[in-house]
């Protein structure tokens, strides 16, 4: 089950954070700052899977940007890997260009969205991007409707 | 002056714009303001911007709870951008703790039942991540039509809120149970892949659904089958691999269902060995495949064959150059070796060159993985390997690998020489991330090890002089030389090269370790009480010895004092005795249980206390009375030193039993006291020997005679300079002829040693009649009161 997934830009600040299971706001903050700690210590040689307290990392840098994921035991590490990528492409085809951070950020609600689109209570839910993007596109039309 | 609020985006640019945290904090104050305001009056059109500025605030880690109950407005207005940000924002604001979420269940409620798909995605999707117990049982209904309804777009999702119930509420799985099978006849892959989540959620909840999923093997076979068979399809393919995930998914449903269960794992075999040989490992999502293919095969009852296969994999991982799927094999692997130990064994090498990894998780992991592997055939190789490894692992790492290779010398150690060296050799490296009790387990080791005396003690020389800031390797040399420091004068040992020691020279190194500031107090003691024996040990005069000690008789540490002063009172009171005391330690007893010496002097050994708590007593040595105080009441062996004391320094000898104090309590006699018309009164003694002073009377009072005893007491008086405790009879009856008398217990303190002299009263009924005796009882054993 996926307990977190954060997106942070290489100073340590958080463009992104879904909490799948609850955790304090004074401690969220503190784990933000230490799982960043722990993935930007980390060379390019070494590999993508941390242990951190009960959890296990799973982190993917793209650029300047980090996808770290928590998961708990049960977790397939490289499914979970895998699947960060699957969201980064899934992202990129949205905003056609992703890498640059400006576009998450400034529609933060449209990332959350897909995210919600993808995981569910901390279970993957849909990997296809033409369906995920589905209802994104059809409110899209809405609005400018 | 108004300023007109922000647009998200323009917010955004502003707070990055910031260059300070203070200044960070200003603008969002500054805009929180208005957003509180404009939700007080503001229009109710803009209302989801306000909220979205909220949440982004929200995410950067300010206070937002005023934005609840705004959430709960957007959420019951009709417009969908409203209710999109309503939802979210009640996923981020709200849990189960406040009581606000309640107020929810009813707009949920209505948007399940008859919003419109997107609308009842986003109820489904918030209800999964926040809703409480209470709220699940109460819209069970409507997820549970949601579930059959033709739309994927909403039953997978309707699916995954199901889940979610059932981990609030258990008893809610019986609902969700029947829907599976037809569920599973589905094609569409997000369904599908939801649906095995479910079922894997409801096979943990509960072990009837275990078995009521058993019968599904098949069918979970057949699709996959069919995911791994089919060419390329567009919609699924990741790399070149059909829909890893849900390929992931089935493979650990699998896992469960087949789980210490035959018949499912039969019918699994054929299926992961066609899984294990067919993926295409050359990208990512094949690996991940492939990994989750050798966990199942780990956990199920499957053949040997396809056991040693995924061993096989998990070799073949382990020589890839990706990380991840070294990381990955490397902790697989670590599993398997309990079980496997024999198949894991063959690709040993390949792990031990995993320990030169830079990766601080791969080098812990093959660290671990290495030290199971260690067993009698290859313990030599392997330690080479982790002594080698131990020279230049990371800091946090140094603690585990030493204790790890103390663990695995200890279990397999060919020969006790292989033993000393490899843990000298530990101590030498790493001497300061060892565990306390290595340091006993040495000294006991080489104490054992009678025809390694010589040797060690070389060795443990060489290495001291060389280095004396190593603590637990000082302590061993000291004790070590301590005790074999004759052997050390004759330097013949033929194992390593012949070493020309002087008296002086030793005695050298043995002040510098205690005049050091490196050294550790417990290590000064084992210096100083080394000295000591060397005194025995060596042939030269003992001034230079007499002189560290008398020196440290007033030093500032509380134990170092005491065992120096003890140490002086030994060369001038009872200089005659120091060579007996002094002698070869006997083999200590695992878990610090001592043994008494064999040749001890009797009679006049004097204790010579080696308290964990300093006791700042100055011992009087003509005053063997004032030290048995010293010790608590048993006989005379002292507690089990603690670990990190050092053993007993090998010059002290138990008390023995002296001869003022009373060895066993000897037995007084017992008196009568009274007798008459077949009552009888029977007086027993006790003296403790812990408590001289303490006397305890047992008065028994039997009945021999035809009638009964009714309402007896006995009192008792004695002179001033006692003390008399009277306890309660056991009864005042004393049947006839019976054999059940009754029992009462006098405590009598008598420090003075006076005479005892006892004056009883009886008072009874017998025979019908009343009887009163008082008496004093004068054939008292002397002993009572001597």
């Amino acid at each position: 089950m996926i307990k977190f997934f954060l997106m942070v830009n290489k100073q340590g600040q958080t463009r992104l954070s879904k909490y799948y299971e609850h955790v304090e706001i004074n401690k969220r903050t503190l784990l933000e700052t230490e799982v960043i700690k722990s993935c930007l210590s980390r060379s390019n040689e070494q590999c993508s899977f941390i242990e951190y307290k009960d959890f296990k990392l799973i982190y993917r840098q793209y650029a300047a940007l980090f996808i770290v994921v928590g998961v708990n035991d049960t977790e397939n590490e490289m499914a979970i890997y895998e699947f960060i990528h699957n969201f980064v492409e899934v992202l990129d085809e949205y905003f056609s260009r992703v890498v640059s951070l400006f576009n998450i950020m400034f529609n933060l609600d449209k990332v959350h969205i897909i995210l919600d689109e993808m995981v569910l209570n901390g279970c993957i839910v849909e990997t296809n991007r033409t369906r995920i993007l589905a209802p994104l596109l059809i409110l899209d039309k809405m609005s400018e409707s | 002056m108004v300023v007109t609020s922000l647009k998200l985006q323009d917010l955004i640019e502003e707070i990055r714009g910031a260059k300070t945290q203070a200044q960070e904090r200003e603008v969002i104050q500054r805009e929180c303001a208005h957003i509180r305001a404009s939700f007080r009056d503001g229009d109710p059109a803009q209302r989801h911007r306000q909220l979205a500025k909220l949440l982004y605030v929200h995410m950067l880690g300010y206070p937002a709870h005023f934005g609840q109950m705004e959430c709960l407005k957007l959420i019951a207005s009709p417009r969908f951008t409203d209710k999109r940000v309503g939802y979210l924002g009640a996923m981020l604001l709200l849990d189960e703790r406040h009581d606000a979420h309640l107020l929810i269940t009813n707009s949920i409620k209505n948007d399940l039942s008859q919003g419109f798909q997107p609308v009842q995605g986003l109820a489904l999707c918030t209800l999964s991540t926040m809703g409480s117990a209470d709220m699940c049982r109460d819209l069970v209904p409507e997820v549970e039509k949601l579930l059959l309804q033709p739309s994927p777009y909403v039953r997978k999702k309707a699916i995954l809120t199901a889940v979610h119930m059932i981990r609030k509420a258990p008893e809610l799985s019986s609902v969700f149970l029947p829907p599976c099978t037809q569920l599973l006849q589905e094609h569409h892959h997000g369904i599908l892949l939801t649906t095995m989540t479910l079922i894997t959620e409801l096979c943990e909840q509960s072990p009837a659904a275990l078995r009521h999923f058993r019968k599904v093997v098949p069918q979970l076979v057949q699709i996959l089958r069919t995911l791994v068979t089919t060419g390329y399809s567009a919609e699924h393919s990741i790399a070149g691999v059909s829909d890893p995930f849900l390929q992931v998914q089935i493979l650990r449903l699998l896992r469960i269902l087949g789980r210490s269960h035959e018949e499912s794992s039969e019918a699994m075999n054929d299926l992961l060995a066609q899984v294990a040989t067919n993926t295409d490992t050359s990208r990512n999502a094949g690996s991940a495949i492939l990994f989750e293919t050798v966990l199942t095969i780990m956990d199920i009852r499957s053949a040997a064959g396809l056991r040693v296969l995924a061993v096989n994999i998990l070799g073949r991982f382990l020589l890839n150059s990706d990380k991840n799927i070294r990381y990955v094999a490397l902790t697989s692997l670590l599993r398997l070796v309990q079980s496997d130990h024999g198949a894991v064994q063959r690709h040993r090498p390949t792990v031990v060159e995993c320990l030169q990894e830079t990766d601080a998780s791969l080098s812990r992991r093959a660290l671990e993985l290495s030290l199971a592997l260690v067993n009698s055939s290859n313990v030599r190789a392997m330690i080479r390997e982790l002594q080698a490894f131990l020279e230049y692992c990371p800091p946090d790492l140094r603690a585990d690998c030493a204790s790890g290779i103390l663990l695995a010398a200890e279990r397999f150690a060919p020969s006790k020489r292989w033993h000393i060296d490899t843990i000298l050799h530990v101590l030498t490296t790493v001497g300061t991330h060892v565990r306390d009790d290595a340091v006993a387990n040495l000294i006991q080791l080489i104490g054992g090890a009678r025809e390694l005396h010589a040797y060690s003690v070389c060795r443990l020389y060489s290495a001291l002089a060389n280095d004396i800031s190593q603590q637990p390797l000082v302590q061993v040399a000291a004790w070590c030389i301590g005790e074999f420091g004759d052997l050390l004068l004759e330097g013949n040992c033929e194992e390593t090269e012949p070493l020309q020691v002087e008296e002086e020279e030793v005695l050298a190194l043995l002040e510098k370790v205690l005049q050091s500031h490196l050294s550790l107090p417990a290590t000064r003691a084992y210096a100083l009480t080394a000295l000591m024996k060397l005194s025995t040990r060596f042939r030269g005069d003992n001034n230079r010895i007499r002189q560290v000690v008398s020196i440290y008789g007033s030093c500032v540490d509380v134990e170092l004092q005491q065992r120096a002063v003890e140490y002086n009172t030994l060369f001038r009171k009872y200089d005659h005795m120091r060579a007996a005391i002094l002698e070869r330690m006997p083999l200590v007893e695992r878990g610090g249980t001592r043994v008494e010496e064999e040749e001890k002097e009797s009679n006049k050994a004097a204790q010579l206390s080696e308290a964990a708590a300093p006791v700042p007593a100055e011992p009087q040595a003509s005053k063997l009375l004032d030290l048995l105080h010293l010790l608590d009441g048993s006989s005379g062996e002292a507690p089990c030193p603690p670990p990190q004391d050092p053993p007993p320094g090998g010059t002290l000898v138990h008390l023995l039993d002296l001869p003022c104090a009373p060895a066993p309590p000897a037995a007084i006699p017992d008196c009568k006291a009274f007798e008459r018309d077949g009552v009888q009164l029977n007086l027993s003694f006790i003296r403790p020997p812990e408590t001289p002073a303490l006397l305890l009377i047992t008065v028994t009072t039997t009945n021999s005679s035809g009638g009964d005893v009714t309402h007896f007491t006995c009192q008792a008086a004695v002179p001033k300079s006692l003390q008399l405790q009277l306890q309660a009879p056991s009864g005042d009856t004393v049947p006839a002829r019976s054999s059940l008398p009754i029992t009462q217990l006098f405590r009598i303190l008598n420090p003075n040693k006076a005479p005892l002299r006892l004056k009883l009263r009886l008072t009874y009924h017998h025979l019908g009649q009343s009887v009163q005796e008082t008496f004093e009882v004068n054939n008292l054993p002397v002993e009572t009161w001597q």
